[in-house]
């Protein structure tokens, strides 16, 4: 999809799409909401919607093609299962806390589910949600946070230091748990711990999980896959 | 304008979908309506960007979302969430912001609003109310909570003189008449010319036209009003907002397309937060050439 449509982002794509397409399959409700705070890794969630079967071939044939539902981001309109357009870092943990906020006034049980990059975690409005959603003990939320430890322009711990992350966040009052990031019984176990309080599961990924060029690579947060490479990332993946 | 907005808001807090959100705002003043709505009034604390995107998602949850604050803080501080979260997906958050213009005074430039609705009503969906009157309250909070768009609503002061009959709410509302030049007022600011116009000879008496609900192409002008404006007999246009974004601007635009020639045109704005000195909203309004003074010496032409 990515290598048709000659485009980049490819790298955190790969790090959230384990977890992703796990509470797709195995956790996400009808009436459960998904919010990707980390709009870059949208081809992870188009295809964690496209393996539930709401989207179609045809959607995913369009992505990032002039005219198209699939942008590089999710989009406003057009897809139900996607409620928020998100791309600027920083709005997803509130939007999954007023989702969440509202489900529970309103008297229901639907769970919120946000993923996040840890880049975002510089941003200051990440830690007003995170004041928000703990002083609320919105106990119906689940945020995942990518650990892929890579952003736009270097290393976390080069750019803006927040190690160890999980540190930082222990002062919250909220049910902290760090998983490695693509053990998928790993986060299932995680998950399945449900007290009363919000849940925050640091995953510890990498960046271009699964290709062996692109595993924990700063330059696949952005590059477009060149043909021999596209080639070498099937044979890597064993598919034709 | 305060204790009536609360009054109104009350009056629909019985809904169970209501929901309002302060950024640690509203002492002595909001009390009443916290204790109506009980866990439905929430104090986000002081987090705007959190607060608004907080709304956003509540409004997506068909919740009623009121989100309030001093008026650059409920605005300026969280524009990309408004834009974002809240525009783009077309959502009925009520976004009330106290103080509008040089309201906050002394307070200082950090307090002022006055770029606040040319800035909003550059994004998509949106609707801004600048309520003229203390009385317009009990209309405009319905009228903004019907709204199934975004919707800001910037408080003031009512500045009518005592005793001045409050005609019944409208977008478009002539407060005095006579042979003179059309003025026109953006909100509670025009309540303050009208004992002044009054007392001009009818010659010299512009015809005030308050407006409270913006943009233009949402609030068409009145014939009578389009009227006095092609009579040629001169317009001015007063706004306690800057030039950039203003209500003159999008006026001034649909009277050029629309090939409409007016005598002479005057725009009375709030300067940018250029000066060096504080002081209070008639002080700044003074700065500004906004005084009711040097309005009333360009309405008789002096």
């Amino acid at each position: 999809m990515h290598y048709e449509s000659g485009v980049g982002h490819i790298g955190g794509n790969l790090s959230s799409l384990d977890a992703m397409l796990l509470v797709f399959h195995e956790y996400l409700g009808v009436d459960d909401e998904f919010i990707l705070s980390k709009g870059h890794s949208a081809g992870a969630l188009y295809i964690s919607l496209w393996s539930r079967g709401l989207l179609s071939d045809d959607h995913l044939r369009q992505f990032h093609k002039d005219g198209t539902l699939l942008g590089g981001h999710p989009p406003v309109n057009g897809i139900p299962a996607i409620p928020f357009a998100t791309g600027s870092l920083g709005h997803g943990l509130s939007l999954a806390a007023g989702t969440a906020l509202a489900k529970r006034l309103r008297g229901v049980n639907d769970h919120t589910y946000c993923l996040a990059s840890d880049g975002e975690f510089q941003e200051g409005s990440t830690w007003e949600a995170l004041i928000f959603l703990s002083h609320h003990r919105l106990a119906n939320l689940t945020i995942l946070v990518d650990h892929n430890q890579l952003q736009g322009f270097g290393n976390t711990s080069d750019v803006a230091s927040m190690a160890p992350l999980w540190d930082k966040l222990r002062g919250f009052d909220i049910d902290l748990q760090v998983v490695p990031g693509h053990d998928l019984d790993a986060i299932r176990a995680a998950l399945k711990i449900q007290g009363d309080k919000p849940r925050l599961i640091i995953l510890q990924t990498i960046k271009g999980h699964g290709i062996s060029f692109m595993e924990n690579k700063m330059e696949w947060h952005y590059l477009p896959l060149k043909e021999g490479q596209y080639r070498q990332a099937l044979a890597e993946l064993e598919l034709p | 304008m305060r204790k009536q907005l609360c009054d109104a808001l009350i009056d629909r807090s019985q809904s169970p979908d209501m929901i309002f959100l302060t950024g640690d705002l509203g002492f002595m003043a909001l009390e009443d309506l916290r204790d109506s709505l009980g866990e439905r009034f929430i104090n986000a604390g002081v987090a705007e960007q959190n607060m608004v995107s907080v709304a956003a998602a509540m409004a997506k949850q068909n919740l009623e979302v009121w989100v309030y604050s001093i008026a650059p803080f409920c605005y300026a501080r969280p524009f990309e969430q408004i834009r974002n979260d809240i525009c783009f997906h077309d959502l009925p958050v009520k976004l009330i912001g106290n103080g509008g213009g040089y309201g906050y005074g002394v307070m200082g430039p950090t307090h002022h609003a006055i770029e606040d609705y040319g800035i909003l009503l550059a994004l998509p969906n949106m609707s801004v109310y600048v309520p003229v009157f203390d009385q317009d309250l009990a209309v405009v909070i319905p009228r903004v909570g019907n709204e199934r768009s975004p919707a800001y609503l910037r408080l003031g002061r009512g500045e009518e003189q005592k005793g001045f009959e409050v005609p019944a709410y409208s977008p478009w509302r002539q407060l005095t008449s006579g042979k003179g030049k059309t003025v026109i007022a953006v909100g509670p600011i025009a309540g303050g010319l009208i004992a002044a116009f009054n007392k001009m000879p009818e010659d010299d008496c512009p015809n005030l036209w308050a407006l409270a609900e913006l943009p233009l192409s949402k609030n068409p002008l009145p014939l009578e009003l389009l009227g006095q404006i092609a009579s040629g007999s001169g317009l001015m246009v007063v706004e306690e907002h800057v030039a950039r974004g203003s209500f003159a601007s999008e006026l001034a635009i649909f009277l050029l397309n629309n090939g409409i020639a007016i005598g002479s045109f005057e725009h009375f704005n709030a300067q940018s937060h250029t000066y060096d000195f504080y002081g209070s909203q008639n002080y700044l309004r003074k700065q500004s050439n906004l005084d009711v003074e040097t309005i009333c010496t360009a309405a008789r032409g002096i």
